[in-house]
């Protein structure tokens, strides 16, 4: 399957804006309506936040995927303490307007796929991907 | 299978016997539809067929993915894309490619007796892939057509009229799913950009049900407009669906008006504009009537 | 050291964020802004996103704590200019903006903050 991929370290909060950057760009490549690519950029930047704040920092692997359908596949890995109880941390329950709602809840929603793998004390890895329409 | 040999004699048969081969495939294909002129056909049972013996020229005659029939491949989509938008039907397609075996196993039992049960057996299995690979470019380019047509309904279903200077209305027509929902959501908040819409009516008499789900799309779409600034008044709420509601328990936390008229009545009065009944002699009534025409003050 | 500028407007102030907001240039804003309210006294805080193409849960916890301070120093906090698309991934992303109100460009916004609103409540409107 033709791909290119591109990893960028999350070590700070300029980190988590060239994540986004990064994303914005692949995302324009692939041709995602603007909707859809604000989704996943905001998915993104949610996603490294808690690599940044949860998970000591990590790694964004940025995929672009041309075939059979074209869309982003952005992998997090932290090495972080882990996500003990990761259905917990799924359901942040859809609420309209109150609550902050932050989360992997939040994120899911957001994209297409989503996938997490996580164990305390082996850090988390999260995929995400929106494909094209 | 035909031995490496046999495989570019085969390939030389194919050009050297152009003409007839074609002539015969046209025959074997027939030519009764007039959706296609008999010019169109021959023209791209040719190219195709000239393509197919360059291609078969490398000695490759049986895998179609690779490059060497890259020609052909490309001749097979353009000619079944179009026959897909011209409404053809998948047969109709195919037949055209699988006819030409016909011509060519003619072609193969007249002059190449000996190997004609390998030549037959290897012909037949590439014009096979070549008939399955015309399918699947026909498939999806009809998958294709469908998730446009579908869009275009997607759109054509969510107009947003503006009723007033600063109220917009949307009639929701049909079932209320999370696709059609993002579709209203675009449209809606558009609207509110272009015309400054303070209050948004959105209008539910044309949606069947109204169940938990709806529910939260409809929220969903409160919320989002309220996040640009602009309040919104649901209308058309039928008696059945009010009771499905309560029943249901589901929380329709947005002011809501039984008609549109009622819901644009209201929209008026938070936007600061009164409708005036003008008498007969010309002058205004003292107090602004409800339900009057739309001959508002400012 | 970059800040971002706060614009006095009447007895408002207007902020107009254009950057990625970083979590220092966040924090100096939210103590900013903070002195700001106080010193001119102000009645509300018009808070324009319209340059934002991004609003993430980040983002959306600065507006809050903004919007939580401000009404203890009895100001209003109004964001305006949201994007259409910003919109909806936050409706989709679940995040509610809690003590914040929204308006669609800075004229609107202003019209909202404290003292006489143009607009009636809607409980309080009379039918027809």
């Amino acid at each position: 399957m033709p791909s290119t991929v591109e990893t960028l370290p999350i070590g700070s909060g300029d980190d988590i804006v060239r994540v986004r950057q990064k994303v914005r760009v692949r995302a324009t490549e692939v041709k995602l309506s603007l909707v859809d690519q604000t989704k996943l950029i905001t998915a993104a930047s949610e996603l490294a936040r808690n690599a940044l704040d949860y998970g000591k920092g990590g790694h964004a692997d940025i995929e672009t995927i041309t075939a059979p359908t074209p869309g982003v596949r952005i992998t997090f890995r932290d090495k972080g303490p882990g996500i003990a109880d990761i259905k917990m941390a799924l359901t942040d329950g859809y609420t309209t307007g109150n609550g902050l709602g932050h989360g992997l809840g939040g994120a899911r929603r957001l994209v297409d796929d989503f996938t997490i793998d996580s164990s305390v004390g082996l850090g988390t890895t999260v995929v995400i991907a929106r494909w094209k329409r | 299978m035909a031995t490496g040999e046999s495989r570019t004699d085969l390939a030389r048969m194919m050009s050297e016997n152009e003409n007839t081969i074609l002539r015969a495939w046209v025959v074997a294909f027939g030519s009764a539809d007039t959706r296609i002129s008999a010019q169109e056909i021959e023209s791209q049972a040719r190219q195709l067929l000239q393509a197919l013996a360059r291609a078969a020229a490398s000695g490759n005659l049986s895998d179609i993915r690779r490059p060497e029939y890259g020609d052909v491949r490309d001749l097979l989509s353009a000619f079944s894309r179009s026959r897909a938008i011209q409404g053809f039907s998948p047969t109709e397609t195919a037949t055209f490619v699988l006819s030409l075996k016909q011509a060519l196993f003619d072609h193969v039992r007249k002059h190449r007796t000996e190997d004609a049960a390998a030549d037959t057996w290897t012909l037949s299995l590439l014009i096979d892939q070549l008939g399955l690979f015309t399918v699947e470019t026909f498939q999806r380019t009809r998958e294709e057509l469908i998730a446009r047509q579908r869009e275009e309904i997607e759109e054509l279903s969510t107009p947003v009229v503006k009723l007033w200077e600063g109220i917009v209305a949307l009639p929701l027509i049909g079932a209320l799913d999370s696709g059609r929902t993002q579709v209203v959501m675009q449209n809606l908040l558009e609207a509110i950009v272009q015309t400054g819409a303070e209050i948004a009516i959105l209008d539910i008499t044309g949606v069947p049900t109204v169940d938990t789900l709806v529910a939260q799309h409809l929220l969903k779409t409160v919320s989002a407009a309220r996040l640009m600034g602009a309040d919104c008044i649901i209308s058309g709420i039928r008696p059945q669906i009010a009771q499905t509601i309560v029943q249901l328990g589901v929380q329709l936390d947005v002011v809501s008006k039984a008609t549109l008229a009622d819901a644009f009545a209201l929209a008026l009065v938070r936007t600061n504009r009164a409708v005036v009944h003008i008498r007969p002699n010309g002058k205004a009534a003292t107090a602004p009537q409800p339900g009057g025409l739309p001959v508002a003050a400012g | 050291m970059d800040t971002i500028p706060i614009l006095k407007i009447g007895r408002a102030l207007l902020v107009t964020i254009q950057v990625d907001m970083h979590d220092e240039l966040a924090a100096r804003l939210q103590d900013d802004l903070t002195n700001r309210i106080v010193e001119c006294q102000a009645r509300g805080v018009l808070i324009d996103i319209s340059a934002l193409e991004i609003v993430d849960s980040f983002i959306g916890r600065m507006l809050a704590n903004i919007a939580s301070v401000s009404r203890l120093l009895d100001a209003d906090t109004v964001v305006v200019g949201m994007r259409p698309e910003v919109a909806i991934t936050l409706v989709e992303l679940g995040l509610g903006l809690p003590g914040v109100k929204t308006a669609l460009n800075a004229e609107r916004g202003l019209a909202l903050i404290g003292g006489v609103s143009r607009h009636r409540d809607m409980d309080d409107a009379v039918d027809g």
